[in-house]
């Protein structure tokens, strides 16, 4: 079975801080990662790989720094990485981006499912999971936290929802978007790392995978950021002090003097 | 292509273009010049915040636009269960309203299930002017398939100038369907949806880089401009039985053999309330120190009829189960009260509840950074404070 993972290089956000003087972000010392949702579908894709006797293919699309990143995912058994590099690519809202990765799967050739993370870290849309499927007009479904069983043709899987989850079936090829709950990653093994470091990234122009440069990119993109401002949290604290009894009693008084929605009524 | 270049003997160094991109895409050079990197987006804040015209933008005009004239009106995706309309429904029925009026013009709400009679009624008490109502048994649970089509066939013969959905597992799993067959611009999870006075278009904010940064988007060329909307961030509407509307039954032809089949639906969260719903949140963190600790979580969530949540490093260490999880890799949470005990407020966890109305933090460290969100914060051991605070409640409640 083949296996083709979308990944995507963030921010690694734990490095992200504001200046709020300047009211922006401070980038010093901030490293690129691949985005923390997709490292379970790389672990997924490998998993599916190894189970069928298949291929697992890892496709991102970004600045050509990226292959370094792509190579981690050879370490941790992926068999082959691909990267979208052009300026043409730029500024792709995801939309563009969809349509770019589309583009790069058919040129890659034939797959049975395609795994996507849930959302990426920076951006947080979780939509270039959906629009992809569609692109490639084929079903798709997303928070996948289980794969109950897959065969040639055929999937059927767990979805996550606000109160439990859905039995999903779908013909194959299909996209599906995983949670973080469906496996854990495999740390890289040593065979994997000499394997990674010897790894090359076959990197590919709009003109390489045929894509149509007006739905590529800023071009390509919709929606157009107009404004960035850093939110203001007007915050004032109180601390309540004493003893825990007091503290307790203090901030129940306080809580039940705002009259918010805890009623005894709501409870029965 | 649309480019971007520094106008080198405009440049004098000042470093301002750096600290407006988002993306730290600027980089002063060795000759106290800015130089823009490979990972520039092409977003143009810097543009503006040059103040010596040193940068030139030549944009190019978008491709694929559409005649934005022929399309008009605003549109609400009423996402139901068993036959009732989610309460982010009435969310979007509330702002939808307020946009509708201020384009002079009517609020759709979109309806898909079996036996919606009373779902009907209600979207026009709470807003609705028109009900496009698609029954069929088939429509009863949500799927992927069957609802974009039939979505995607409605807005064609129909042409809306604005779709709102909630950023729900469906809407945000629809939405991008349907944005991605027609061609059009989506925004997720909206905080705030306004019309632009000068030009009518809808402007778009949303937190990015986990809440430290809002932007505010547009879809200039395309129609309809699409969004989708967090869970407690719009005003409903008050019920209002003696408002009419129109309930359309529009012709549509609804998909039959789906390839996409929903063959089990299960639900797992026994609490009274879902997390993305609840007033009050009460959340336990690794502060807590026990697993079995967090029953006084549990206890405090019954006692004020809320919900539970936790922080990621509680989830990861297998104490309680995601779908707990509050924070960047979790749920995004806006209740009027959030409780954070034993939680020492990561800037991941932060970003899914620091729009709570009311924070409330107890730990043991004062310098946690939990404290800084907080509206009440409490310095102690939450193992006593908590059992404390539970017997106040009950006493009072």
């Amino acid at each position: 079975m083949n296996v083709i993972v979308c990944v995507k290089q963030v921010p690694g956000t734990n490095e992200v801080k504001m200046n709020k003087e300047t009211n922006t972000i401070i980038r010093e010392g901030v490293e690129a990662i691949i985005n923390p949702f997709d490292t379970y579908a790389v672990e997924e894709g490998v998993r599916i790989k190894e189970k069928t006797n298949g291929k697992a293919t890892v496709i991102s699309m970004g600045i050509p720094s990226v292959v370094e990143l792509l190579k981690e995912t050879i370490a941790v058994g992926v068999d082959e990485a691909v990267l979208l590099s052009d300026r043409a690519f730029a500024g792709a809202d995801s939309l563009a981006t969809s349509y770019a990765l589309s583009m790069g799967i058919k040129h890659i050739g034939k797959y049975d499912l395609i795994i996507c993370g849930k959302q990426a870290m920076d951006g947080d849309t979780a939509q270039v999971g959906p629009g992809l499927a569609e692109k490639l007009g084929i079903p798709h479904t997303t928070y996948v936290r289980k794969i109950e069983e897959i065969r040639d043709g055929y999937i059927r899987c767990q979805r996550m929802t606000e109160d439990g989850y859905e039995v999903i079936e779908m013909p194959l090829p299909a996209v599906i978007t995983v949670v973080k709950e469906i496996n854990e990653p495999r740390l890289p093994s040593l065979k994997g790392m000499m394997k990674s470091k010897r790894a090359i990234i076959k990197v590919l122009t709009t003109d390489d995978i045929g894509a149509d440069k007006s739905f590529c990119g800023l071009k390509g993109s919709p929606t157009q950021v107009v404004k960035t401002f850093v939110p203001v949290h007007d915050i004032e604290s109180e601390m309540i002090e004493g003893t825990p009894e007091e503290q307790a009693s203090n901030l129940a008084k306080k809580l039940l003097s705002m009259q918010f929605a805890i009623s005894t009524e709501e409870e029965s | 292509m649309a480019s971007i270049k520094i106008i080198n003997d405009k440049c004098v160094g000042c470093h301002l273009c750096i600290g407006a991109c988002p993306f730290g895409a600027m980089e002063m050079s060795d000759g106290r010049k800015a130089v823009i990197l490979d990972n520039c987006t092409l977003c143009g804040i810097c543009v503006p915040a040059c103040k010596f015209e040193a940068i030139d933008f030549q944009k190019e005009e978008v491709s694929n636009a559409v005649d934005i004239t022929l399309y008009e009106g605003v549109w609400v995706f009423a996402e139901q269960k068993h036959s009732e309309p989610e309460s982010i429904v009435y969310e979007l029925l509330g702002v939808g309203r307020t946009l509708a009026d201020d384009r002079k013009t009517s609020l759709t709400a979109v309806l898909m299930g079996s036996n919606l009679d009373d779902a009907c009624k209600q979207l026009i008490a709470r807003g609705a002017d028109k009900v496009l109502l698609v029954e069929d048994e088939s429509l009863a649970q949500y799927n992927d398939e069957s609802y974009s089509d039939i979505f995607t066939q409605l807005i064609q013969d129909n042409k809306p100038e604005i779709i709102l959905m909630g950023a729900t597992t469906y809407g945000r799993s629809l939405a991008p369907r349907i944005a991605s067959r027609i061609n059009t611009g989506l925004t997720a999870d909206c905080t705030k949806l306004e019309i632009d006075t000068e030009d009518g278009k809808l402007l778009q904010t949303r937190p990015a880089f986990g809440g430290n940064l809002m932007a505010t988007i547009i879809c200039p060329n395309h129609r309809p401009q699409m969004a989708t909307v967090r869970h407690k961030v719009m005003k409903e509407l008050e019920p209002d039985e003696s408002r009419t509307g129109e309930i359309i039954r529009p012709d549509v032809n609804i998909p039959k053999n789906l390839k996409i089949k929903v063959t089990e639906v299960v639900s797992t969260i026994c609490e009274m309330v879902p997390l993305a719903e609840a007033d009050i949140i009460v959340s336990g963190g690794r502060g807590m120190g026990d697993p079995k600790n967090l029953t006084l979580i549990n206890e405090l969530a019954e006692v004020l009829g809320g919900a539970v949540g936790a922080s990621r490093a509680t989830v990861d260490a297998g104490w309680i189960e995601y779908s707990h999880q509050v924070g960047q890799t979790g749920q995004t949470v806006g209740p009027q009260v959030y409780f954070a005990c034993g939680i020492s407020g990561a800037i991941q966890h932060l970003a899914g509840m620091s729009s709570s109305d009311t924070i409330i933090a107890i730990n043991k460290n004062p310098d946690a950074p939990i404290f800084n969100v907080a509206t009440f914060g409490i310095v102690g051991d939450v193992m006593e404070v908590l059992p404390l605070l539970i017997k106040e409640f009950k006493k009072s409640l």
